[in-house]
């Protein structure tokens, strides 16, 4: 199993009140197997999925992704897990304001340490031609502020598969995009997820993505309503 | 309704904006603080001199004159005392060394005739023995009994006599005068004084009249009817309101100069407002773009924002009079050895109401900039969120480009007292402004040029983070820059000037003692009592005193009174000079036109003399003119036959004018030695010349020197207690500038920690950022700092210069120091919480 999530529960404190958002979660994943979380607002989505990304520390229950017990981590080791194994896609795109389009791809292959390995002219192209793919190629010193919502959601998804990870995390990738736009950013995100053969955890409100996923994971509540564990 | 809704919306944004504003007020606090402190402090300064005028002169009118009065007015003086007894006195004063059973030293007698001082009273320990001072009982300064090591009722031996202590004066008379430096104050019956036979022809003395007159305009008038008289006699005049006037101009002065040093904190304290609001903003444009959805127009919104920064500013400032206040009270402690008198707290009411406006009213133009953002924030904004501001060209904003520096120059005018000083003050903060931005934007061209493309991943980011969009390379380089500029140039200014009042006799190996007073038949004994103590043979140099009685045939009067050309200074004219002859020039003193006699004068050959430059142009005179002297009542007659350039900074005999040999000698002279003795022969000198000829002052330079570094290490105390402001101000601003950042860089953090970046590379990241802006902003100020020093050092003092290398570093250091801690601060704060928040933050 690419993911494996056991008994997790997740707590907050909250005007002086425990609140459970999660309780009792436990699913696998497989490698290459696509999964759409849904649910109403508040049922714990954006919670699950920051836990399986090793963003948060459960208040119960385990995670191991790729075999890696995600407790058995510091913050620094799941630091370093994530930059080698794990991609990210978020519904406020969250580039770097300051970092060209080029250089905000670039960002995951530096911290992996890719350096060491290849040189900063491949990397830079490698960066590119990611860039060319989403179609961007002739954008790539472009700041953030200087691109659309769609494209910087461009930028985002060449950030999030130039590490080449085996795990691709992302919530509500098209909740700030118009419905034309973020069927393209779908599209494109599809091919680049079958292309490399990652494993797809999304977050997501909308049923026509949540519909070309091979499963659907039903929160409500903080519980799996509905969906395979 | 717009005003009145603009004005609650102002109120009920405020309740949240308040507490994050409150920490960026404190920079105009601060600098409101300083410039109320300073300027209350200066009109009780002003107003307590106009209260105690009489008091500080003792008298109405004082007369003085380096020799005895003349019969003229001697008798003036007699006649206003039998007309009014006791409405005279007399101080005759002069130097000599006294002696303890254990130690020895010079000190300054005052011999006194009749009820002086004519206003105030003088407090005795034990009580009430001013007044009865006769025959061999004196009064001393307490510090005497120290230098001296002597108690109350010990004996002093001063001028071959033995003067028993009666008591010590507690209360010292109100002498504005680094005279005082010279040695403690022994007060005696002028008799006595007499008695000591010191005061001989050619004896360092100062004889006062002391007048009472109470009536303004008799003092008016008795001073032109005599005017004339005592111009003619070379004696002095000072009314107590001309007293008070000067020294109040004095004061003044520099409680305007250290103003002008406090006014850099409250700019500072602008541009952290302008930083802050700046910030504040932008986290509020899509507040501002909804208010313009349902309604609001640009001006409401624009009117809300501008009443919160005045709220603001009336805040800060308000905290900073009374802070100001409280400081005010603390001045007088600080200036204790600085204000020669006692300074009554009174609060300054158009000072504090000055200093209220002042602060508003710089936060008002500060804030306008950021402010002016407001109105390009569009409704549309509120749809959609990547709308940028529209960069549209307000023609506001020209108009607030325009009344920033109109304001800043406004106020150092209203501050500095003169337009020309107060516009040269705003000149030169334009001025270093300029060249910080100048060397702020090199540095981000520079590192983007020079890019370590090869660094870690962490000194990359940190690097980059200098010339990336939204830097903070300018803001910081700017503020901390200036902070620092000022601290270095005051400390480099004030370095230099101690450097060259301690002449550092003992190491440098030059004279530590001067001897003066040394009559002509006391030249041989002296020489041999100065051998017995210095390993130098001592040079003593003969002393000459004269008057000019023509120039070029042109009678002194007719020189001050009639228009001449060039023009001449009646000062130069006037003066008792003191000449001296040689064979050869000194070593201080460089012929810079005609050249030196050969032998000396020949029988029937008019005397040939050497002037110095700056005096010969004083006199209207130039190289071959003839001068006529009187010479102890002998009128020699000269010609200028050489001009010198002289060092005066040195610690020599220097003259203004120099006679050939063979015509002074027989003249009645005294002679100086300077003579170079270990700090431990100083006193044992002291006692031997004293024994030998009690007329021969022996002045301790050492001691000297430090009395005068204590006062200028006043001074100097204060000015860089009024500085540091500035310095707590131009941090203030550096976190305003920093916090403008935090927030990118707190968010940038997170998300690089969620892309797999560890703590140690996000510190790393931050950590060089922060140190190099750091760098950059100590060393552009501190290279700036110096340059400033040096100019004032080297053109308005005349000094050589030394540049205090190591201080300077330790604060280009300290500065990077704290710009690294501001990095791990915020680092702290971006490694804190887990990354998650970061979705959080924008997901529904």
């Amino acid at each position: 199993m690419v993911i494996s999530a056991r008994n997790l529960g997740q707590t907050y404190r909250s005007g002086g009140r425990t609140l459970t958002v999660l309780h009792d979660i436990s699913l696998d994943v497989g490698a290459g197997e696509m999964m759409a979380i849904v649910g109403p607002s508040g049922s714990g989505k954006t919670t699950l999925l920051g836990l399986l990304a090793g963003l948060d520390r459960p208040a119960t229950g385990s995670v191991h992704l790729l075999g890696q017990d995600l407790a058995a981590l510091d913050e620094d080791g799941r630091a370093a897990f994530r930059a080698a194994n794990v991609g990210f896609v978020f519904q406020a795109f969250q580039l770097i304001p300051t970092l060209t389009a080029v250089e905000n791809v670039l960002v995951p292959l530096e911290l992996a340490g890719a350096l060491r390995s290849t040189s900063a002219a491949d990397l830079r192209a490698r960066a590119s031609d990611l860039l060319g793919r989403v179609g961007l190629g002739d954008r790539i010193h472009h700041y953030p502020s200087q691109l659309s919502g769609g494209e910087q959601q461009r930028v985002a998804l060449a950030r999030a598969f130039a590490g080449r990870p085996k795990l691709l995390f992302a919530d509500e990738p098209t909740g700030n995009l118009d419905a034309e736009t973020g069927a393209v950013i779908i599209d494109l995100m599809m091919e680049l997820n079958a292309d490399a053969g990652t494993t797809l955890v999304l977050v997501t409100h909308d049923p026509g993505l949540a519909g070309r996923t091979n499963r659907i994971l039903r929160l409500a509540r903080g519980t799996i309503a509905d969906g395979q564990g | 309704m717009r005003a009145p809704f603009a004005l609650s919306l102002a109120w009920r944004e405020s309740r949240s904006s308040i507490a994050r504003m409150a920490a960026y007020m404190i920079a105009i606090t601060i600098g409101v603080a300083a410039l109320v402190a300073i300027n209350s402090f200066r009109a009780n300064l002003v107003r307590s001199i106009d209260a105690e005028a009489r008091g500080l002169l003792g008298a109405d009118l004082r007369l003085n004159s380096n020799t005895a009065m003349p019969d003229t007015v001697r008798a003036i003086v007699d006649s206003l005392e039998n007309a009014v007894p006791g409405s005279t006195a007399g101080v005759t004063s002069t130097m000599s060394i006294a002696l303890s059973q254990r130690g020895a030293g010079m000190v300054q007698l005052r011999g006194i005739t009749g009820p002086y001082p004519l206003y105030g009273s003088m407090a005795t320990d034990p009580p009430s023995l001013w007044g009865t001072l006769e025959g061999d009982h004196i009064l001393v300064e307490p510090s005497l009994l120290s230098q001296l090591d002597a108690v109350v009722g010990d004996t002093l031996r001063i001028g071959g006599l033995r003067f028993v202590i009666a008591g010590v004066v507690t209360s010292l008379p109100q002498e504005v005068s680094f005279r005082n430096a010279l040695g403690p104050r022994v007060f005696m019956d002028a008799a006595a004084l007499d008695s000591t036979g010191l005061m001989q022809i050619g004896s360092i003395a100062r004889h006062e009249v002391y007048v009472r007159m109470e009536d303004a305009r008799v003092l008016e008038r008795f001073v032109d009817t005599h005017h004339d008289l005592f111009r003619r006699s070379m004696i002095g005049f000072t009314t107590a309101a001309e007293q008070a006037e000067q020294l109040a101009n004095v004061l003044d002065a520099l409680g305007r100069f250290l103003g002008l040093v406090g006014l850099a904190a409250l700019l500072l304290g602008g541009l952290a407002v302008a930083s802050a609001i700046d910030v504040f903003i932008r986290s509020r444009r899509d507040t501002i773009a909804v208010l313009r959805c349902i309604g609001a127009t640009q001006r409401t919104a624009f009117t809300a924002y501008l009443l919160q920064a005045v709220g603001l500013g009336i805040i800060g400032a308000g905290g900073g009079v009374l802070a100001g206040v409280a400081l005010q009270a603390g001045l007088p402690a600080l200036l204790r050895n600085v204000v020669p008198f006692d300074v009554s707290f009174s609060i300054e009411w158009p000072v504090l109401l000055a200093g209220l406006l002042v602060g508003t009213g710089v936060t008002i133009v500060f804030a306008l900039l950021p402010l002016l953002e407001i109105r390009g924030i569009t409704p549309l904004r509120a749809l959609r969120v990547s709308v940028e501001p529209a960069s549209t060209r307000d023609p506001l904003r020209w108009l607030v480009y325009a009344l920033v520096p109109a304001v800043i120059a406004a106020i150092s005018i209203w501050q500095a007292g003169r337009t020309v000083v107060g516009l040269a003050y705003a000149v030169a903060l334009a001025f270093a402004g300029l060249i910080l931005w100048l060397c702020a934007t090199a540095v981000t061209r520079l590192t983007q040029r020079f890019f370590p493309r090869r660094a870690r991943f962490p000194v990359r980011q940190g690097v980059a983070n200098l010339f990336r969009p939204q830097n903070q390379t300018v803001a910081v380089t700017m503020a901390v820059g200036f902070g620092v500029f000022m601290l270095s140039a005051l400390w480099v200014v004030q370095r230099n000037l101690l450097d060259w009042i301690s002449l550092d006799a003992e190491t440098g190996g030059r004279p530590n003692v001067v001897l003066i007073d040394i009559q002509s038949d006391q030249v041989e004994s002296t020489r041999d009592t100065i051998a017995r103590y210095s390993t130098k043979p001592a040079e003593l140099t003969p002393i000459v005193p004269g008057k000019i009685v023509a120039v070029n045939g042109i009678s002194a009067t007719d020189l001050v009174s009639k228009r001449q050309t060039p023009r001449v200074e009646p000062w130069a004219v006037r003066r008792e000079y003191r000449h001296t002859y040689r064979a050869e020039p000194t070593a201080t003193e460089k012929i810079i036109a005609g050249s030196w006699w050969k032998g000396p004068v020949q029988p029937g050959a008019v005397a040939q003399i050497s002037v110095e430059e700056d005096l010969l142009e004083s006199l209207g005179a130039k190289l071959g003119d003839h001068i006529t002297w009187d010479i102890q009542g002998v009128q020699i007659e000269t010609v200028v036959t050489s001009v010198r350039e002289v060092d005066w900074a040195q610690f020599e005999t220097n003259f203004f004018v120099v006679f050939q040999p063979g015509v002074l000698e027989s003249a009645p002279q005294t002679f100086v030695a300077l003579v170079q003795a270990d700090s431990s022969a100083v006193v044992p000198l002291q006692r031997a010349v004293a024994g030998a000829h009690s007329n021969i002052s022996a002045i301790d330079v050492g001691g000297v020197q430090r009395t005068l570094e204590r006062i200028v290490g006043r001074v100097a105390f204060a000015i860089r207690f009024m500085a540091l402001f500035s310095m707590v101000a131009g941090a203030l601003v550096l976190l305003a500038a920093l916090a403008a950042g935090r927030f990118q860089r707190v968010r940038e953090s997170a998300l690089l920690r969620v892309l797999g970046a560890r703590r140690a590379q996000v510190r790393g990241m931050l950590l060089t950022e922060y140190a190099a802006l750091g760098l950059l902003a100590g060393l552009t100020g501190v290279v700036l700092g110096g340059t400033a020093g040096w100019l004032i050092v080297r053109y308005v003092f005349k000094l050589d210069f030394n540049l205090p290398f190591a201080s300077l570093g330790g604060l280009a250091a300290g500065v990077v120091l704290m710009a690294a801690l501001m990095g791990v601060y915020t680092s702290r704060n971006a490694l804190a919480g887990t990354p998650l928040e970061l979705l959080r933050d924008t997901t529904a």
